[in-house]
């Protein structure tokens, strides 16, 4: 296939990105392509870009090289972080970040799918049809019973529920996902497997994780990054048992 | 809409309000009706006073707006209140008209005095008070709205936009030191007459501005109040607290700040504009960097993200800095410094977060038992 045909077909397309904080890369002409409706895992040890991969492809960073894709057609290097996010594009972050003093509701309340504009936010209230949609990601989510209380006031599992809950509110095509798992719990951790792959039905979905027992759990392609480029991409055992893996992973 | 305004009006600003409103009645009332021997009598001196606190009450609302709600800490609020001032003060110098010392009919004394023949371009229409209270809000405004825009528009924050608006109020303020600037120099705008043909000195045309800076300080505080519950109020404490949590939810996290901050400049300019004609004076130290702080320390005081707080802590700094600086002149600095520190310490929260943190433990205990304790809830709002 050619690249056009590779980026015409996919949700989102990287071809050769390069990114440099002072001379060190730490996206080195990174180049991999997610079909719609996929959902993806990435992995990588520490420091292997993973979270600088989502900074480029959600506008916090600029590449110095290369091109992103979106939906086979928007480029998304021209673009800031509130426009990439009107497209479609969710983002939850590595610590988990949510509106601290505002409840749980008032968290999905914020994110919903609405205008976001100054004066077209000023005088909103909460439609019906939105509280049906808060309801339904409450459940999701799970965290029904916790409306009412402030987000401050969850668990750090909660937190990353309610902030991924807060993704689905804005209803993107495109998940980015760094770490959802960190600093969960073992039941935690497997329900939050299972909360993605619920989502993936929906959505596509690009996850980012270093537990290795949550990415074998989610059953998808993986694409392992190491110093800012594609080391291996396939199924959870193909790259367990490719040489070069193992020598990243294990040769430590 | 009324909703919203519905929602805006608990009994707490209920209370505020009504507590606003006797005190616009009664300072006045006690001024002009009881004689001057009776015990209840509030000099002209004290009406003055209290009017003063008022617009510092305002000015401060406008930094908890922006401050406590958003997280942008300006430093530099003063020079918008000053603005509001010197637009006030320009309408007051042109009501002088030919009572000036040297009597001329069109130019201020000090374009006069420095040999000028005709009033500089930026000076029309300050002869019309329609013109000068729109000059209140538009000049701080638009101030605001390009210092905002650029500044935000960088993604200049925290310590650096303190420290970039502590240099607009010092810029301002040299700048208006210098003579040629044509706003009266060092000296700055004084020996007013009157204002809509009332006589400034007479007690009654005092206590309209009192009623005046009442009303105003009242307004401030119900926009802010329905801004901070609305829909946008939500968007703008999202930014306080995970400002890039908001972006990437698709917010242009830049318009908002230059919304609120042009706003909150406009509310200072209103003070400024009220807190000239009670204090008879406007000059270039109204910019000082000092200022601008001391203001933040008021919001600080009374609680910042509360709007009660600001009003508050307005009216009690400023109440201790009359009393210290008649009795304590030097003691003064020292007395707010160590006012500061102490409530960075014991009141993170200030008076009105303290009292709400004793409140909520004694109605905790009273419900003893039943319910888990929750952790005391930082909440703004
Ligand atoms: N803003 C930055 N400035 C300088 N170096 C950075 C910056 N962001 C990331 N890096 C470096 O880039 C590399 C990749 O980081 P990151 O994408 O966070 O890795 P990962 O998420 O895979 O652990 C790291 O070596 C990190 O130190
Ligand atoms: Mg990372």
């Amino acid at each position: 296939m050619t690249s056009e045909q590779l980026a015409a077909g996919s949700i989102l397309y990287l071809d050769n990105v390069t990114v440099s904080f002072d001379g060190f890369k730490a996206l080195n002409n990174l180049s991999f392509v997610v079909a719609p409706g996929e959902m993806r895992a990435i992995i990588g040890p520490n420091g292997a870009g993973k979270t600088t991969m989502m900074d480029v492809v959600t506008g916090k960073t600029r590449p110095d090289e290369g091109d992103i894709l979106f939906a086979g057609h928007t480029d998304l290097t021209k673009l800031d972080e509130a426009d990439i996010a009107e497209l479609g594009i969710g983002r939850k972050f590595q610590k988990p970040t949510v509106f601290e003093s505002h409840t749980v509701r008032g968290n999905l309340e914020l994110a919903l799918k609405t205008d976001r504009r100054v004066f077209n936010v000023l005088f909103g209230a909460t439609r019906a049809d939105e509280a049906e949609r808060i309801d339904e990601i409450l459940e999701t989510i799970r965290l029904k019973d916790r409306r009412a209380s402030l987000a401050a006031n969850l668990s750090h599992g909660q937190k990353q529920w309610l902030e991924i809950g807060m993704l689905l509110a804005q209803e993107p095509k495109l998940l980015l996902v760094d770490e959802p798992a960190a600093g969960m719990t073992d039941a935690e951790t497997a329900e939050t497997a299972v909360l993605l792959r619920e989502i993936a039905k929906e959505q596509s979905v690009v996850v980012v994780e270093h537990d290795m027992t949550f990415v074998r759990d989610l059953g998808v392609k993986v694409t392992v990054l190491h110093e800012g480029h594609v080391l291996a991409e396939g199924s959870m055992d193909d790259v367990s048992n490719d040489d070069k893996v193992i020598e990243v992973y294990l040769g430590r | 809409m009324s909703g919203l305004l519905m929602r805006s009006l608990d009994r707490y600003a209920v209370a505020f309000f009504v507590l606003l409103a006797a005190v616009a009645i009664l300072v006045p009332l006690a001024n002009l009706t009881l004689p001057a021997g009776h015990p209840l009598h509030v000099s002209t001196y004290a009406v003055a006073l209290v009017g003063k606190y008022l617009c510092y009450a305002l000015l401060a609302l406008s930094v908890d707006l922006i401050w406590g709600y958003v997280g942008i800490l300006s430093l530099g609020h003063g020079a918008f209140f000053a603005l509001g001032g010197y637009a006030m003060g320009m309408y007051l110098m042109r009501q002088i008209g030919t009572r000036g010392v040297y009597g001329h009919p069109e130019l201020p004394d000090f374009m006069v005095f420095l040999d000028w023949k005709e009033l500089p371009w930026f000076w029309h229409g300050f002869d019309q008070f329609w013109f000068a209270m729109i000059m209140v809000v538009v000049v701080p405004g638009l101030l605001a709205f390009v210092f905002g825009w650029f500044a935000f528009r960088s993604r200049v924050t925290g310590v650096y936009l303190s420290i970039i608006t502590q240099a607009l109020t010092f810029a301002l303020m040299l700048a208006f030191f210098r003579n040629n600037m044509g706003f009266g120099g060092n000296n700055g705008l004084t020996d007013f007459k009157d204002i809509l043909g009332f006589n400034l000195q007479a007690g009654t045309t005092r206590a309209g501005l009192f009623i005046a800076s009442a009303i105003a300080l009242g307004l401030g505080f119900l926009i802010c109040r329905m801004l901070v519950r609305s829909r946008i109020g939500q968007v703008l404490i999202a930014i306080r607290d995970a400002e890039s949590r908001t972006r990437f939810l698709g917010y242009r996290v830049e318009a908002y700040k230059v919304f609120v901050f042009t706003l909150s400049a406009a509310m200072a300019g209103v003070a400024g504009a009220l807190y000239v004609p009670q204090v008879g004076i406007i000059n270039p130290s109204e910019f000082a960097p000092a200022n601008s702080i001391e203001v933040v320390i008021w919001v600080a005081v009374g609680g910042r993200g509360t709007l009660f707080g600001p009003v508050i802590g307005a009216v009690l700094v400023n109440y201790a800095k009359t009393y210290f600086t008649g009795a304590l002149p030097d003691a003064w600095l020292f007395a707010l410094g160590g006012l500061f520190v102490f409530v960075t310490l014991f009141l993170p929260q200030g008076i009105v977060g303290a009292v709400r943190q004793g409140w909520g433990k004694v109605s905790r205990r009273k419900r003893s038992g039943d319910e888990p304790a929750k952790p005391a809830s930082q909440a703004a709002e």
